[in-house]
């Protein structure tokens, strides 16, 4: 009895070291399958309580796939109590995006490829939170949280070659967006397209 | 290689999962298609653009990352009341189970309609039944052999992922026979043997990637039954030739006595 104490905070400390270096990771898909900051905190929250509550059966050495599949749990439980509605939150409405995005009539001081690359990152940022799922989900996995396309199959729990197909599906629908992004900010004059062409 | 094989294969062969012969098939399609050549390129231009730990990755707002911490700092017993203060941001969507109550997380997650797990599922439990079929043939059931639950737990140390929780539902005529260690999905899995009368039951126990709770499911594969459910972030899976009924009870025996078992582990 003396000893849960101790027990229980060296459980603590042990679940600490291996989940918290995750945070942003999780958080990150979180953003991208909840689609609003509020949303995600909460989610984030809701997976590391579950992450905790079963923590003493979890021995893998995969913590972060571990984590993100529980997260992806989390929020389908979450669209599925919104009875199968997602949230129709529109990614460039939203404020910390909108701060991101740079106001491209304004001239910028900084040198010019590196305003081109943020322009880019703010492009393709929401053009990924564009993407259906889940395609969305693929690509996020891979690209943001860099998960082989075996873990991203365990998370999602399709075969491989799912997630291959998945993953060519979506990096095909983000090449054509990002095609039609760069002729529309080319066609509306203010010499701020995309920096690459695809 | 074709296009159309091309169309795929370059996926892989941007992010690292070609061995080296079939990324060489594709770049030397690649060498003499024009059209596969500029998928490519424009394919990991993208791709560099997007991968991890480049600008597209978020961080988590402070305010979040003290939440948590204040979550793991605290132990768990203290962690429930502590749930209170978490007080939803704007809206309480996810009021239901993360700020509520440890029962109401559990009946929240019992509603969950569980994500379709599809043609991965149904691998799965063919698998499972293959790997049934199997422990049946001669000296194939058994890797610790051994009626006491203290003995088959501990052998699992090391050997898997989990810690697999052993009942002794002797009483209820279900005989622990032992343990042993299996395949499934070219992972490592943890095999419980139980008998009554002349029909042996493999319990499969696996951890559970994503953790949800579902309540049984039933399936008839070449003719045995099995159930398969998840609890406490553990995936379990229950074959026999056993009668329905008498499979039924054995996994409503399993999961009442299974929360209590991992306490004790």
């Amino acid at each position: 009895m003396a000893n849960e104490p101790i027990a229980e905070q060296e459980r603590m400390r042990r679940f600490r070291d291996a989940a918290l270096p995750h945070l942003d990771e999780v958080y990150t898909l979180a953003r991208y399958l909840m689609r609003n900051t509020d949303d995600a905190d909460d989610a984030v929250q809701e997976c590391y309580l579950r992450a905790l509550r079963y923590f003493d059966n979890y021995r893998g050495p995969a913590m972060k796939p571990w984590l993100l599949a529980i997260l992806r749990n989390v929020c389908n439980s979450e669209f599925a109590r919104r009875s199968r509605g997602e949230v129709l939150t529109d990614y460039a409405q939203d404020e910390s995006v909108a701060e991101e995005m740079p106001i491209w009539q304004e001239p910028q001081a900084s040198p010019e490829k590196v305003v081109l690359r943020q322009q880019d990152g703010a492009t393709i940022r929401r053009l990924v939170a564009e993407l259906p799922e889940p395609f969305r989900e693929a690509i996020v996995l891979r690209e943001m949280n860099d998960l082989s396309y075996k873990e991203i199959a365990k998370v999602a729990g399709v075969p491989v070659g799912t997630v291959m197909s998945r993953l060519a599906r979506a990096r095909a629908m983000l090449r054509l967006a990002w095609n039609a992004a760069e002729t529309a900010t080319a066609r509306s004059g203010s010499g701020a397209a995309p920096g690459i062409a695809l | 290689m074709n296009c159309g094989e091309s169309e795929v294969l370059v996926h892989a062969l941007i992010d690292g999962e070609l061995d080296a012969g079939h990324a060489r098939e594709v770049e030397a399609h690649a060498a003499g298609c024009s059209a596969c050549a500029a998928q490519l390129a424009s394919y990991r231009a993208m791709h560099q653009m997007t991968m991890g730990g480049g600008a597209l990755k978020e961080t988590a707002p402070a305010h979040l990352r003290s939440r948590i911490e204040a979550l793991v700092a605290a132990p768990a017993s203290r962690v429930a009341s502590m749930r209170s203060f978490f007080k939803p941001t704007r809206r309480s969507f996810f009021g239901g189970f993360a700020l509520g109550s440890g029962l109401s997380a559990a009946v929240a997650a019992s509603l969950v309609l569980t994500v379709i797990h599809g043609d991965q599922e149904q691998a799965v439990a063919d698998e499972v039944v293959s790997a049934h079929i199997r422990s049946l043939q001669a000296g194939h059931l058994m890797d610790v052999e051994t009626s006491d639950q203290h003995t088959v737990k501990p052998w699992f140390n090391g050997r898997v992922d989990v810690a697999p929780p052993v009942v002794d539902l002797t009483a209820q005529s279900f005989t622990l026979l032992g343990g042993r260690l299996d395949y499934i999905d070219s992972e490592p899995i943890a095999a419980i043997v139980y008998q009554r009368r002349k029909h042996v039951i493999n319990l499969f126990v696996a951890q559970q990637l994503g953790v949800h709770e579902s309540r049984p499911v039933s399936k008839t594969i070449q003719g045995y039954n099995v159930r398969h459910w998840s609890q406490d972030g553990l995936d379990f899976w229950a074959v026999s030739d056993l009668a329905d009924n008498e499979l039924d009870e054995f996994v409503q025996k399993i999961a009442r006595a299974v929360p209590r078992s991992s306490n004790t582990s």
